[in-house]
Parts: structure tokens; C-alpha cells; sequence
């Protein structure tokens, strides 16, 4: 029996842009493998291996008053199934109204490496790590401990098309750990976790070894009250704040008065003092590291997100700079409205403090008496007028005193701003590659950051959670 | 107008034939059980501001999963191309998968047996398929929408959104069950938001009308006054910019079901999914407070508390009427009198706890895809009114000093679902039984059994709206559920009132 060849990612490209009768189209094809591994209670729960092709299709039809768009996507592998988005994307853009984001397309532009076909991962990614982790279930049964986790490895390959010229190509790796752990008594509980981009990096005997450590840490019970506590929020807590901070800097919601970034009688805070000076937020899609699509993909427009802007080049964007607001999510429709450069979203996120220095260890090392957190959890915003979020401390609130870690506290709920704490912190270290705990997993995991030492972090209620 | 049938785009695919071939290859390698499940979601998801349609677009996922018990161990494999080499090879994957799963798993799966259920079909309830309508109506709808509110002195700038979903399932496994579903739900919403150009405060109102599993007759027929709302949501607006800061402190509060919904979700509906309380979530989502030593003891909450997990409710987001284990959907109590009385289970946690169900899963594993593996998920767990028939004036008349809350807004609890905190659209003081103007600021936090248990009365059925979310997270890798929460309008004495403005300040 034989079977007919699938099409390619790039042939259902032109295939799309061939078919499509609109003035004009673009075609995202996405090829996605991913392969994870999920335990608990120092067995494995549950796994996968999953394959995924997506094509969305972006019709641009003049209309009286202007250009209009349809946007369809679906799990797509045969020309037939392409043929049928490109005919509801001509449909939908040829019924739609102006769009207010119309500008010109991106035009000509080829990547090298364009006819090169998808990577991809398998459960192979695992080989060393799954042996390692079997061995690390062994051990914390025999040392009465429980352990919970969760890897996952994704490599997704986007091609990206337009009748205008563009021909893309970008492949992203995405990867990270986490590993929970807790006494049999469940009573404490403590947990590491990081981004990697292939899991050569990741080992599994030093995750279950950091969690041991941690679990150690906190032998000792201190329960303390709620209060302000001189708090080391860790990279990855910082990281998860700054993800607010910067998921919450629309141009366009800051220019109508809606946001954090809303100058107060109109506009935005671009060129005022947000931060302390030395505070640089910045994203670039050459991080080392951090490497993420160097051009605008997006099949549908919204307030941060423009489909007339696909293509578009990015590069180091500054969002504060030495304290100052340099930059807010921009298309150019909204950059238009606001008179301030375009400046798009892009995949990965730093925080770096001019005079920050040392580690982590070091800040412990130089804290007399305070807290240091692994992680937070549950952020919501609460008022965005000051970007007040709230959350609960998860997995280990370690007190230090003199130095040293003495035990561990209870959990707190925390009400917190991100933009407030960049005014407040009497310390930094030097940024290093950090995996934020509550938007890192589906959402945003290319972050690089330091701790940083509040000196009066607002920790609201107690929480008994453990 | 009779009930819409299956969607006979749905039925020309060759699920039956491609769940035949993997069915048969996992068989074939050895496997102790084997499921097939086949999936088509459609999405269509219209945003406007101010006026214009800012954002439009239609999605499809398509695609289809094996998942097998082999040698005591979950292997799971996914794929999109529907050919028979495919569902073969990915049926390979999963068995594969499985392999090298085996050698971490140290307790081998057992699934608690489930009746055959041989060919049967099962359409949600509604009348119209939103995506049957042309979108050009749909998005004159919303933009009207934002329209209308703009016309408010107070408003600003107003959004309107429109989400939708068609999702069909077919499901069969090694014993036999095969089942096709077809749900349909919607999801409208808009808000307004302004500026106190004195005080320099801005604010918004959102609609509270909740998402439902209905057709586009939800948007005009008689199920919600949307010309009332957004008549009324300006006003409310200008009210709310105006009105003073709460004092922090102990109040009273008669919360709406626009609001309890959600305090029902995170602190009943999430404490009572059993794989939570077993620990599987503890990386990620959590564990529960309610653990599975105090069922039968643990005192939830007061006398007047009896809530209700179901999967058979009528336009229920989680109503459904297989779930993705093939078993047949049910109702049963969770919390009865004020007691833990019960879980939410799939049928490996059916199998490990026999006493809880007569053996038998109550229906609550699902995925949000074809490319994602079904884990325990939660049923429309509800709140059942009282037997008095109270209504909210009674209860507001019950309160001297209080506040009544209306509609969600931000919310937040701890891994093991002890300590909340949520806002709200709208909150009103109380004084001496009566309304006495709007307050800002107010955000409730509470611990779960303490709130719970400060619940004095519920309303009479005629205050019982059945609320829900579309966007429930939960599991490694990330899968989104919708899920409903009924509850009346209920009465809390003494709960501790934060000022999110002090909350900010330092």
C-alpha cells in the first residue's frame, strides 16, 4: 500500500497564497511537536507525545471605506483543508468593515534557511532525564519524600507567507522543568524549576537534590504574623511580576487613560520616571539565551496586535530605561494614534539594575533578619490604576536571620504593585535566566532577571495553604 | 423550532474508521485498555471598541488522540492527518509512550469499570448555532454595543467581545462504548469605562451576564435584558467613579450570584476535585484542604449549605453527556448540610476509592482538545437555594451594617484553596436593611471554611442564577474548561472587607 506525501509546511504556504482570490494574503503555517512527562506522589501520572499543524489564513479585501480582514485558522495537513480556510478567510474579509489597523504591508523579505523543513522533538528528548528521575522517585520514597512534576519540551516551526513578498521562517524551542516536593506528612513543601531550550542542561538528580535542600530549610516552623517583612523575591518571582508589567503596557489602553502607563488628563507616561534609576526593562529577540521570533507574527488584530503588522522586524526594544519609560506595546495603528515609535510585543523579557551585583546567595548573605520566597502564585489584578496585583507565597517562605536560613514561615496572601516595587527595592543582584512559576508554562517562559530585596513587601493575610 | 441534530460535516469525517484502525493496533501491541477520541472545535471570537470591530477571527482544531493502559502504565499520542497509516502510527506512539512510562510508574492503572454504551448520541440544548449566523450580524450586534454605552456621559471608551464554540467528540474505546457528542455555548460580554476628571480616578462596569451553553437565541430572545443592562451600565459607572472609598474592616455581606459564582468555583468546585486532594496537582494547580481523610466529617460550611455536582444540568457548561472516559454523566451531592459528603472523579480514582460512588467514575474526566489527555475536571458544581423562599431585599433587610457585592471581577486563592480574595462591579453599602449608595475599593478575603461556615442564610430559588467561566485552568500541559456554578443570592456575617487603595499604599 502506498501512501500519497503530505504536503509540505511551505507548499501549504503557496498553496494558500495561490488560492486566495482577496487583494491580498498571508498564510501562517505552524508545525508543532511537543513531548512532556507529568508526575506525583513519586509516580508518573500521565504523558504525551502530540503533533500539530495549524494553518491560519489572512485575507485582506478592499472594501468601500477601506481595507477589511478575515482571519481563519485550523488544524491543517492537506491542501483541500487549506483550500477551505483560504475560501472562508476571502469570504470573511470580502463581508467585514474597514479595519482601523489597515497600513500598508510588509513587503519582500525571505529568510535563508526558508526551504528548510520543521524541527521537531519526540519522548526521545527525554533519554537521560526519565532514567535520572526514576532513580530520584527511588530515593525520595526511601527518604520519605513525595515529589511532583511536570516537563515539557515543544519545538514549533512557523512559516510565514504573503502575497506581498514575505517568505519566513522561524523555529522556537521551548522548554521547562518544575519539580515539587513535599514530606510524607505534607506539612512542608518546596519546589525548583527552569526554562531550558533542550533539556541538555536539565538534570534530574540536582532538581530532586535542590528540593531535598529546601524541604531541610524548613524543618522548623516559624509562624508569623501578616505584616511588612524585608522580603528577597527571587528571580522567578521577579519574573512573574515583570510579565504583568509588561502584559499590562498596551500603548493604546495607557494613551485612553485605562492603565498604569495613563499619564492623568491624557496620553501616556512615556519620557516619566516609572522606576528607580538603574531599572532597565527591555525585550530583544537576540537575547543569548532568550532567542525568540526576530519579526511580527500574529493572525488576528487586537489592541496589541496588528495582522497588518506581520512581518514587521523587531529588535531590542527598551521599555524603561534607567527608570524612565521608554516604550509601550505598539502596533503601528497605535502608534499612529499615540505619535510614538512602533514598537511590538516580542517573545522574551529582561530585567536588568545598574548597580545590581552577586547572587542570590549573597543577598541571603547580607539579609539580617527577612524572608526569602520561591515562588508566587494566583496573581490577579486587583486595580490598574496602580497595577495593585494580588497573590498567595507558595512553596517555601525561608526566614532568614543573620545571614543564614534559620526555618521556614507560613504562606501569605501579598497585595503588591510591580511598577511600585521597581521604586522600592534596596537591592539587586545580577540578572541571571529565570522561569516564571505562574505564567511560565503556557505562556511566557523567556525571562531573564535578578532578585530583588523589598524592604517592605505588603503581606496581607496569612494563608494556611501549604 | 426542533432541536438542532449533529452537524453532518462532523458526521462525513472518518472517525469511526480511523478509531477502528488505532483501536485495533493498540489492541494488537498488547494493550489493556485503549480509548479513541476525535475531536473538531470551532471557535469564533469578535471583539469591538469603541464603535469599530477590532478584532474577528474563526479557528478550528481538529485532530485526534490514543490513549492506552500498557503494562500497568498511561501512554498518550496525538495527531492531526486523518488517514488510517496516521491513526495507526500514532496508536504505536502512545503504546511507545507507555513503554518508557512503565518504568517510572509505580502504581500500576486500574480503571473502575463503566456499563457499554454501544452507538449512542448526544446534542446540548439550544436553538440556533451562533456560528450558523452570519458574523456581519453578529458584529453589528456588538458594535451597537459599544455604541449605545458611549452615549452615557460618563463612558469613555466600551468594548464588546463575542465568544463562541462549537465542539464535537466522538469517543469509543476496547470495551465497546462508543459515543458522538455536539455541545454549543457562547459567551457575550461588554464593559464601560471612564474617568472623575476631579478626582482623576478612572474606572469600568462590565456587563454580569453570564456565559452559557445556549445558541444565538441567548442574544435575542428573553434569557437576559441586554437593552436593560446596557441602559443601566453607564449610569452605574458614573455612580461608581463618584462614590467614596470603603473603611477597611469587618461588614456583612448579601452577595449576588454574579459574584458567588466564582467564590463557588475556586474555594467548592476546585477543593472537591479528587485528583487535587490525591496531590496529582501539586505542581501546578494544587492540592486541596479537603482531604479525603475528612469526607463524611469536615464541616465546609453552615447548615444552609448544599451543593451540588452535576454534569447533567440544562445549558450547563460542563453538561455533557459522556465524558471523555465513556462514562454516562450524573449529579450527586458534594457538600450536604454543611458537610464534605463527596468528590469529583474518573474512573482510575473510581477504581482506587470503590466506597465513594458504588466503583464507579461520576463522569468528570475531560480534555480541552483532541491534543490534550483527559484529567480529572470539574462538573457545574452548584450551590441549591433554600427551602425559604427568601429573596435579596429579604436578606439586605437582614443587615445592619454591610455590604451587597454584584458581578466578578478579580479573584485569587491559594494552592490548597484555603485563603481568598476577590473584587466585584459593583458594591453598595448597607445601612439599617436598606441600600445606601455605591462604595470603590472593596476587595472580600476570606478563609474558605470560615466563610463557608459564616453563611447565616440562602436565597429562595427565584435569586438562583447559573453563572460560569469559559476559561478554567488547570493540568500540565495547560488545558481551559467551562464550567457553570448556580448559587442564590446568600447572606456572610462578619467577613473582613480590605481598601485596595490603603492595600496599594505604604
Amino acid at each position: 500500500m502506498t501512501t500519497p506525501l503530505r504536503p509540505t509546511a511551505q507548499q501549504l504556504v503557496e498553496h494558500a497564497l495561490a488560492t486566495s482570490t482577496a487583494d491580498d494574503c498571508i498564510a501562517i503555517v505552524r508545525d508543532v511537536t511537543s513531548a512532556n512527562l507529568r508526575w506525583a506522589n513519586n509516580t508518573l501520572t500521565t504523558n504525551g507525545v502530540m503533533t500539530e499543524v495549524s494553518v491560519t489564513v489572512v485575507s485582506f479585501a478592499e472594501v468601500d471605506g477601506g481595507t477589511a480582514t478575515g482571519s481563519v485558522s485550523g488544524s491543517a495537513s492537506t491542501t483541500e483543508q487549506v483550500t477551505a480556510l483560504v475560501t472562508a478567510a476571502d469570504a470573511a474579509a470580502r463581508a467585514g468593515s474597514p479595519a482601523e489597523d489597515a497600513r500598508e504591508l510588509i513587503g519582500d523579505a525571505t529568510s535563508p534557511d526558508w526551504e528548510t523543513g520543521p524541527e521537531t522533538t519526540d519522548i526521545g528528548v527525554y533519554d537521560a532525564f526519565a532514567p535520572a528521575l526514576g532513580e530520584a522517585f527511588r530515593q525520595a520514597t526511601g527518604e520519605d519524600r513525595l515529589l511532583y512534576g511536570f516537563v515539557n519540551h515543544d519545538v514549533a516551526t512557523t512559516y510565514l507567507g504573503s502575497s506581498r513578498g514575505l517568505r519566513l521562517r522561524h523555529v522556537q524551542p521551548t522548554g521547562h522543568f518544575a519539580c515539587t516536593g513535599k514530606d510524607t506528612s505534607l506539612s512542608r513543601s518546596a519546589w525548583t524549576g527552569g526554562a531550558t531550550r533542550d533539556f541538555s542542561d536539565v538534570d534530574a538528580a540536582a532538581m530532586a537534590a535542590t528540593v531535598a535542600q529546601r524541604l531541610a530549610w524548613a524543618e522548623r516552623r516559624i509562624d508569623l504574623p501578616a505584616g511588612r517583612y524585608d522580603t528577597i523575591l527571587p528571580p522567578s518571582s521577579v519574573a512573574d511580576l515583570m510579565i504583568d508589567a509588561y502584559w499590562g503596557a498596551g500603548a493604546r489602553v495607557a494613551h485612553e487613560g485605562e492603565s498604569v502607563y495613563s499619564r492623568r488628563g491624557g496620553g501616556t507616561r512615556i519620557g516619566d520616571k516609572v522606576a528607580a534609576p538603574g531599572v532597565h526593562l527591555f525585550s530583544d529577540p537576540a537575547h543569548p539565551g532568550l532567542e525568540c521570533a526576530p519579526f511580527v507574527i500574529t493572525g488576528s488584530s487586537d489592541n496589541t496586535d496588528s495582522v497588518f503588522d506581520n512581518g514587521l522586524a523587531l529588535e531590542r526594544t527598551d521599555w524603561i530605561r534607567d527608570g524612565l519609560l521608554t516604550g509601550l506595546l505598539q502596533t503601528r495603528h497605535s502608534a499612529g494614534m499615540t505619535g510614538q515609535p512602533v514598537t511590538p510585543m516580542i517573545d522574551n523579557l529582561v530585567l536588568e539594575v545598574g548597580d545590581g551585583a552577586g547572587s542570590i546567595d549573597d543577598m541571603i548573605a547580607g539579609t539580617q533578619r527577612g524572608l526569602l520566597l520561591t515562588c508566587l502564585w494566583y496573581i490577579r489584578e486587583v486595580d490598574p490604576q496602580t497595577m495593585l496585583l494580588t497573590g498567595l507565597t507558595r512553596d517555601g517562605v525561608y526566614v532568614v536571620e543573620d545571614g543564614e536560613i534559620v526555618g521556614a514561615a507560613n504562606n501569605f496572601r501579598w497585595n503588591e504593585s510591580p511598577i511600585d516595587l521597581l521604586n522600592r527595592f534596596s537591592a539587586a543582584t545580577q540578572s541571571v535566566p529565570s522561569f516564571s512559576r505562574e505564567w511560565g508554562d503556557d505562556y511566557f517562559s523567556r525571562t531573564a532577571t535578578p532578585a530583588l530585596r523589598i524592604p517592605d513587601f505588603n503581606m496581607s493575610s496569612v494563608s494556611q495553604g501549604v | 423550532m426542533s432541536a438542532p441534530g449533529l452537524d453532518p460535516t462532523f458526521s462525513d469525517l472518518p472517525h469511526r474508521r480511523l478509531g477502528d484502525v488505532a483501536l485495533a493496533r493498540a489492541q494488537e501491541l498488547g494493550a489493556s485498555h485503549a480509548d479513541f477520541r476525535l475531536e473538531r472545535n470551532r471557535y469564533q471570537y469578535l471583539g469591538a471598541r469603541d464603535g469599530v470591530l477590532q478584532t474577528a477571527s474563526d479557528a478550528e482544531d481538529l485532530g485526534f488522540a490514543v490513549r492506552v493502559v500498557h503494562g500497568g502504565a498511561w501512554g498518550f499520542a496525538s495527531g492531526v492527518v486523518l488517514t488510517d497509516d496516521e491513526a495507526r502510527r500514532v496508536a504505536e506512539t502512545a503504546v511507545a509512550v507507555a513503554r518508557v512510562a512503565a518504568a517510572m510508574t509505580t502504581t500500576p492503572v486500574e480503571l473502575a469499570p463503566e456499563p457499554v454504551h454501544d452507538d449512542v448520541t448526544w446534542v446540548s440544548g439550544y436553538d440556533v448555532n451562533p456560528l450558523d449566523v452570519p458574523t456581519r450580524e453578529k458584529a453589528a450586534l456588538l458594535v451597537d454595543w459599544t455604541e449605545r454605552l458611549r452615549t452615557g456621559a460618563a463612558v469613555a471608551h466600551a468594548t464588546a467581545f463575542l465568544q463562541q464554540v462549537q465542539e464535537n467528540k466522538y469517543y469509543a474505546d476496547l470495551s465497546g462504548t462508543r459515543t458522538t457528542q455536539q455541545r454549543v455555548r457562547l459567551q457575550p460580554g461588554f464593559e464601560a469605562t471612564g474617568e472623575d476628571e476631579q478626582s482623576g480616578i478612572f474606572d469600568s462596569m462590565a456587563s454580569i451576564a453570564p456565559p452559557v451553553g445556549r445558541g444565538w437565541e441567548y442574544l435575542t430572545g428573553s434569557h437576559w435584558d441586554w437593552d436593560a443592562e446596557l441602559a443601566e451600565v453607564p449610569d452605574l459607572l458614573a455612580e461608581k467613579l463618584k462614590a467614596p472609598s470603603v473603611e477597611a474592616g469587618t461588614y456583612d455581606l448579601v452577595v449576588h450570584p454574579s459574584n458567588l459564582w466564582l467564590t463557588i468555583h475556586e474555594s467548592i468546585g476546585h477543593a472537591t476535585e479528587l485528583d487535587r486532594a490525591l496531590g496529582y496537582e501539586a505542581n501546578y494547580a494544587g492540592t486541596s484542604f479537603a482531604t479525603y481523610d475528612k469526607l463524611g466529617t469536615l464541616q465546609y460550611g453552615s447548615p444552609v449549605m448544599n451543593v451540588l455536582g452535576d454534569r447533567t444540568q440544562e445549558h450547563g457548561l460542563a453538561t455533557v453527556g459522556y465524558d471523555d472516559e465513556g462514562v454516562q454523566t450524573q449529579s450527586w451531592n458534594i457538600v450536604r448540610d454543611g458537610v464534605l459528603v463527596g468528590y469529583q472523579l474518573d474512573r482510575s480514582m473510581g477504581h482506587l476509592k470503590p466506597e465513594l460512588n458504588d466503583g464507579r467514575s461520576n463522569g468528570c474526566a475531560y480534555a480541552d482538545s483532541s491534543g490534550h489527555i483527559p484529567i480529572q475536571r470539574m462538573a457545574n458544581v452548584s450551590l441549591l437555594p433554600g427551602t425559604e423562599d427568601l429573596s435579596t431585599d429579604d436578606l439586605i433587610a437582614r443587615v445592619e451594617r454591610g455590604i451587597y457585592v454584584v458581578g466578578d471581577k478579580s479573584w485569587s486563592i491559594d494552592m490548597q484553596r484555603f485563603n481568598f480574595q476577590f473584587t466585584g462591579q459593583r458594591f453598595y453599602q448597607i445601612t439599617d436593611g436598606k441600600l445606601d449608595g455605591m462604595l470603590r475599593d472593596v476587595a472580600y478575603q476570606a478563609t474558605t471554611t470560615d466563610f463557608w461556615g459564616s453563611m447565616e442564610a440562602v436565597g429562595g430559588p427565584d435569586t438562583w442564577v447559573l453563572g460560569g467561566a469559559f476559561n478554567c485552568g488547570k493540568a500540565q500541559p495547560g488545558q481551559v474548561a467551562a464550567v457553570s456554578h448556580g448559587c442564590p443570592t446568600s447572606l456572610f456575617r462578619g467577613v473582613n472587607i480590605l481598601n485596595t487603595i490603603d492595600e496599594a499604599g505604604h
